[in-house]
């Protein structure tokens, strides 16, 4: 097979994988009836504190925890503003996106420049040293294969254990949840704190393997289409996945423009994500009656327990 | 335990009180963040906030600052009244400055009176055009508008970034990413002379009182205000939610351009790949801070303006990273949504029971 | 009808319950007891404190003070899992359904259980023995109120529990489901369970309670054995004073049709909606026409529709004073002189987060000219919300308060009254008493007679059947977005209603026959 397209692949995997991840946690936020929009934000800060792990200790497995803790931290803050203290949900995330933007810059200022030799390859023995296939499969680093997992594990989670019985249950209808006696606050704490993890894995992915150093803003509108794919995934964990995909292979497009003869300036080519994003959101958008059937019924609605 | 509990009524004094506490947590913790950083604090105090503002042209400098953030924050509150959340003010804001900047350099050397307001007109149409592109796909598609409007200021920013490395680039610029320098007739007329104050800021006050105006004694107001706190009140008084949408987006995407164009033909002068440290977003938190209120958008776009300047002063002075402004500007809002609480709950001790 | 069960010691003893809200007592000192076999009813007004009780009892709410004794211990129940360990079950009024999950998910929610095959079997046993067909795998979306209904009593039941509340349990229920129902709760009370039964209904408690304890203003005022009281005699311990007679009325004058609705159809507005089909109605000066049915029949959408909400496909569908209006928006119907009061107060009729001036501003600012040179005139608009606030005796701390602080009852009178002084040629009301305490029914019942006597036509969809036969001229009934045929209010029976609601249509034969008997 072409040693081209074998590469084409892995670029996308590598673009793809970020994006599983941050959007496989806000698609779990948003089916506890919580909109966090400061995906961004959260994985900003998440990919800051993993460089600056990783160029401590030199450790890859620290440096993902970094970023999964920092991503926490984060969501533990838009929780604890919007879930305790009431407040708006949209306005919140937003304050939190900005929020990262800023603090990440000022963690990474000593930071740029710097490079990371990326995390190792987890080389499957046997199957990785087959042709084509050992490459395209069983030759990744620990994080594209925990991507897969994680989504099979959401799925498994949401539809076949009462947890995620649970979790749907708060998000379709809080009310009826508390009538029950559910605990509507602490799921959609853990639910919050599970995106912020997630963000924040996604946001070292970046800074760890997608381009091994830090920059400002290297996320780059990544947790904004992460919040695009929930959508486009109707809420669906399988769907997320193939719709990352999808936008890993577009945001690759143009780095492969040049070379399959495409002469568009580079700014160009690099609006296809967001105009795909824009593109797809209509796509499926249109279509109101399956948005209203889908989406969780009190995603963004503020719940206070005593009324 | 501490509890929150309702209160019978929004409490009105709270509403003043709370961006106040806000301010003043804030500042606590901005200290706190400069003691961990260790820079001393009195020096970092005096860095940020007072040096900035102790001269005629510092002072200048803050109303340049804070007109952009001024003009935006009022649409942003009159839209996010109507529950019409346009986060895309950013990309507004560059489109607005690309078509400014494209009459100007079309008319280069054209000494006339009409160069400039053309430059303006143009400018509130090529944000209303970017911010069309999100209430088209609300009103039509269904489609979210958070969304859209930000996925359009990535855009935007390619866009700018292609134009000036391209179509519209200095063809004696020795091929730098930048368009030619405005001649006099396409620059902004200065309010106070030995400052960069222009007549942006008097633009701003405009836009305040227009914006008063709007929101407490129009019926389109009115409308706007009812559609965001009950939206089937307003279908049944008749108010049509599509034609709010459209309203509260091109608003915001016209005074974003206007703002846009302020700045390439005010401070820059010219057009460069970059012609904004954020207004477009920053404008989204004065736009709480004030309230939502046009009056109060007015003070938190100069306390904003203030975080810019002393961002620049202590990286200055102390040597401080700009991204502290970031910072200062993320809790703040943070503490303001979190004080909010006070309006509408009390803070009780819980029953043990 | 039934046996009275043997009086056994109390299973459960509520003892002393108060319990608080800022700016309101809800339960003042309440003592309750129920027994194993016996339906015993908790009956009172619309905020008598009736949804209080059963909420502290089920672990919803924390009395402030009072003590539960179960079978003679007493108990802290702090949660509805401590009341569901005990043996208290649950069916909520508003149904706290899960919309989005099948019946089976439902269920296994609200019991601690996993939604697997061994509950899907329960459900089958369960639902077959007692009557209440249910499919466990249908999504609740898909499904009617009664059948809803039936979710929340097998969920119960599957707890074999030994107390069961029900909170006003027939309110969406048609006359048919009604009577269901009673067999079935009939039923488990010979099996020995214990069951509250909250209504205001005093037929169906008459006809199925054993006991009854009577709530007023947040205190016990009675117990009574309500198959020994009558009707009457219930309401007035109810309500604190005998309530008026409900007067026939003689038939009014009417003029020429002032509204109508031809062939009206419109598609159902979300997969949980109702379609409008081929609806036709006109409406006279000078006259009260009702609309009988159970909720979710339609009467959103045909309120939707006739508001201007929605703009129906023809424009003649709609037609006021002989012009179309079918495409016309609700501000412009409303400028023509159709004014509307929908069903829901709080978010549609009115901004809760606006003030009551605002809030006049909101419909009346065209009829009242409330705009001097295209700018609202909060002068103007105060000087009518204090017109209105008079008028109709509307309690709150004058025209700047919030809509949202007004106690229900008020809110309605200031919504009605908002209407009616704009001095409407069409008034369209939809449950104008719903929740409404009997004083502020009785106003807003006087205000449309006697808009109506000014020569306006008036149409009131209900739910209230004893409001419909009480002030309308002409009833029909909603079912499944087909309107009936019409009859004079005078000339037929709660009964004959009750077969429109369910879809069937009166034999003029029996009409004439029945009313014949009741003369």
């Amino acid at each position: 097979m072409n040693e081209i397209l074998i590469l084409t692949i892995l670029t996308i995997i590598t673009a793809a994988t970020p994006l599983v991840y941050a959007a496989i946690g806000e698609l779990v936020v948003e089916r506890a009836g919580v909109l966090n929009l400061g995906v961004e934000g959260m994985m900003l800060a998440g990919a800051v504190c993993s460089f600056a792990t990783a160029h401590h200790t030199g450790s890859g497995m620290a440096a993902i925890v970094a970023g999964m803790l920092a991503g926490m931290l984060m969501a533990l803050l838009f929780a604890f503003l919007t879930l305790s203290l009431q407040s708006s949900q949209v306005a919140t995330g937003l304050a939190l996106t900005i929020f990262g933007v800023g603090l990440s810059a000022l963690i990474g200022q000593s930071l740029v420049g710097i490079a990371f030799e990326g995390l190792p390859s987890l080389n499957i023995p046997m199957l990785s040293n087959l042709p084509v296939v050992g490459q395209l499969l069983f030759s990744h680093d620990i994080l594209v294969y925990g991507s897969f997992v994680l989504v099979a594990a959401v799925a498994w989670f949401l539809n076949r254990t009462r947890a995620g019985l649970v979790l749907r249950s708060v998000g379709d209808s809080h009310d009826a949840a508390h009538a029950l006696g559910l605990k509507v606050i602490r799921v959609r704490y853990c639910a919050t704190l599970f995106g912020g993890a997630c963000a924040g894995i996604g946001g070292s992915y970046l800074s760890l393997v997608y381009t091994p150093m830090w920059g400002e803003n290297m996320s780059a509108g990544r947790g904004w289409i992460a919040l695009a794919l929930v959508v486009f995934a109707v809420w669906q964990p399988g769907r997320l996945l193939l719709g990352a995909y999808l936008f890993g292979g577009i945001s690759i497009l143009q780095l492969h423009a040049q070379a399959l003869g495409i002469n568009v300036p580079s700014q160009l080519m690099s609006m296809l994500p967001y105009v795909t994003t824009i593109l797809v959101l209509v796509l499926i958008s249109r279509n109101r009656g399956r948005i209203r059937r889908n989406a969780p019924a009190s995603i963004g609605q503020p719940f206070h327990p005593t009324t | 335990m501490i509890a929150l509990q309702r209160r019978a009524h929004p409490s009105r004094l709270m509403g003043y009180l709370a961006p106040l506490i806000a301010f003043v947590l804030t500042l606590l913790s901005g200290l706190l963040l400069f003691a961990l950083l260790g820079v001393p604090i009195f020096e970092a105090f005096h860095a940020f906030f007072i040096e900035p503002i102790s001269t005629v042209y510092g002072l200048a400098e803050l109303g340049v600052k804070a007109a952009p953030l001024v003009i935006i924050g009022v649409a942003l509150s009159i839209g996010f009244r109507a529950q019409v959340w346009n986060i895309g003010a950013e990309g507004q804001l560059i489109l607005g400055g690309i078509a400014g900047a494209a009459v100007a350099l079309y008319f280069y050397e054209v000494d006339e009176w009409f160069v400039l307001p053309l430059m303006i007109l143009a400018s509130i149409l090529g944000g209303m055009l970017w911010a069309s592109v999100p209430a088209l796909l609300k009103t039509r598609f269904n489609v979210n508008e958070i969304l859209t409007s930000l996925m359009l200021t990535y855009v935007a920013a390619l866009l700018l970034s292609w134009l000036v490395s391209g179509p519209m680039r200095d063809p004696d610029g020795f091929n730098f990413p930048e368009s030619r320098l405005f001649h006099d007739a396409a620059l902004l007329p200065r309010l106070l002379s030995g400052t960069r104050l222009h007549i942006g800021a008097l633009v701003a006050l405009g836009v305040v009182v227009a914006g008063w105006l709007l929101l407490s004694k129009t019926l389109l107001g009115f409308a706007l205000r009812v559609n965001g706190a009950a939206p089937r009140a307003g279908a049944h008084a008749g108010f049509s939610q599509n034609r709010l949408v459209w309203v509260a987006l091109l608003l915001g995407g016209g005074c974003a351009g206007v703002a846009g164009l302020f700045e390439v033909a005010g401070p820059i002068g010219q057009l460069l790949p970059n012609i904004s440290p954020g207004y477009g977003f920053t404008a989204i938190i004065v736009a709480f801070l004030g309230r939502l209120h046009p009056v109060g958008v007015l003070f938190a776009g100069l306390v904003m303006a203030l975080s810019y300047l002393g961002g620049e002063s202590a990286q200055i002075t102390l040597n401080l990273p700009l991204a502290v402004t970031g910072v200062f500007q993320g809790m703040l809002l943070f503490f303001l949504l979190a004080t909010d609480v006070l309006i509408n709950y009390r803070i009780t001790r819980k029953r043990q029971s | 009808m039934m046996d009275t069960p043997t009086k056994t010691p109390a299973l459960v003893e509520m003892v002393g319950i108060s319990k608080a809200y800022p700016g309101c007592l809800a339960n003042d000192s309440i003592d309750i007891s129920l027994s194993a076999g016996r339906v015993h009813a908790l009956l009172g007004e619309n905020g008598a404190g009736k949804s209080t009780l059963v909420k502290i009892l089920y672990g919803l709410l924390a009395q402030d003070s009072g003590s539960i004794h179960w079978q003679g211990k007493p108990v802290d129940i702090s949660s509805p899992a401590v009341a569901r360990e005990l043996g208290i079950a649950m069916v909520f009024q508003h149904f706290s359904l899960f919309e989005s999950l099948s019946v089976l998910e439902n269920i296994a929610l609200g019991m601690d259980a996993d939604a697997d095959s061994d509950l899907r079997n329960k459900i089958i046993t369960v639902s077959t023995r007692y009557g209440l067909p249910l499919d466990p795998d249908r999504s609740v979306f898909t499904l009617s109120v009664g059948e809803r209904q039936r979710i929340e009593i097998v969920r119960c039941l599957l707890q074999n529990p030994k107390v069961l509340i029900m909170d006003e349990p027939t309110s969406v229920l048609t006359p048919l489901e009604v009577n269901e129902l009673f067999a079935t709760l009939s039923r488990l009370a010979e099996e020995g369970m214990a069951i509250l039964y909250i209504s205001h209904k005093l037929e169906e408690i008459r006809k199925l309670c054993h006991d009854a304890t009577i709530l007023r203003g947040g205190r016990k005022v009675a117990t009574a054995d309500p198959r020994e009281e009558t009707a009457q005699g219930l309401a007035a311990l109810m309500m604190g004073s005998d309530i008026p007679k409900a007067v026939l009325r003689e038939q009014s004058k009417t003029g020429k049709t002032l509204f109508s609705l031809s062939q009206l159809n419109y598609p159902a507005l979300d997969q949980n909606g109702i379609s409008l089909q081929g609806i036709n109605l006109s409406i006279s000066a000078g006259e009260i026409v009702g609309i009988a049915g159970v909720a979710g029949n339609g009467q959103d959408e045909l309120m939707q529709v006739i508001a201007g909400e929605v703009l129906a496909h023809l424009d003649d569908a709609i037609s006021l004073h002989d012009s179309a209006i079918g495409r016309q928006g609700a501000g412009e119907r409303r400028k023509r002189g159709l004014c509307c009061v929908p069903e829901e107060r709080l978010g549609h009729a009115a901004v809760p987060t606006l003030s009551l001036t605002e809030n006049v501003f909101l419909t009346a600012h065209h009829r009242k000219a409330l705009r001097i040179a295209g700018l609202v005139s909060y002068r103007r608009s105060r000087k009518f919300a204090n017109e209105i606030i008079q008028r109709f005796n509307v309690q709150c701390n004058g025209p700047a308060s919030l809509a949202g602080s007004l106690s229900g009852g008020n809110l309605q009178k200031f919504i009605v009254g908002r209407e009616i002084l704009q001095a409407p040629n069409v008034l369209v009301v939809s449950q104008p008493t719903w929740g409404v305490d009997a004083g502020a029914a009785r106003a807003i019942h006087d205000a449309l007679r006697t808009l109506a006597d000014e020569g306006a036509a008036v149409l009131l969809v209900s739910q209230d059947l004893d409001e419909l036969m009480q002030i309308s001229d002409r009833i029909g009934a909603l079912c499944a977005g087909r309107l009936s045929n019409f009859h004079q209010t005078s000339r037929v029976t709660v009964q004959q209603v009750g077969l429109l609601m369910g879809g069937e249509s009166i034999d003029r034969q029996a009409l004439n026959a029945d009313s014949g008997a009741d003369a």
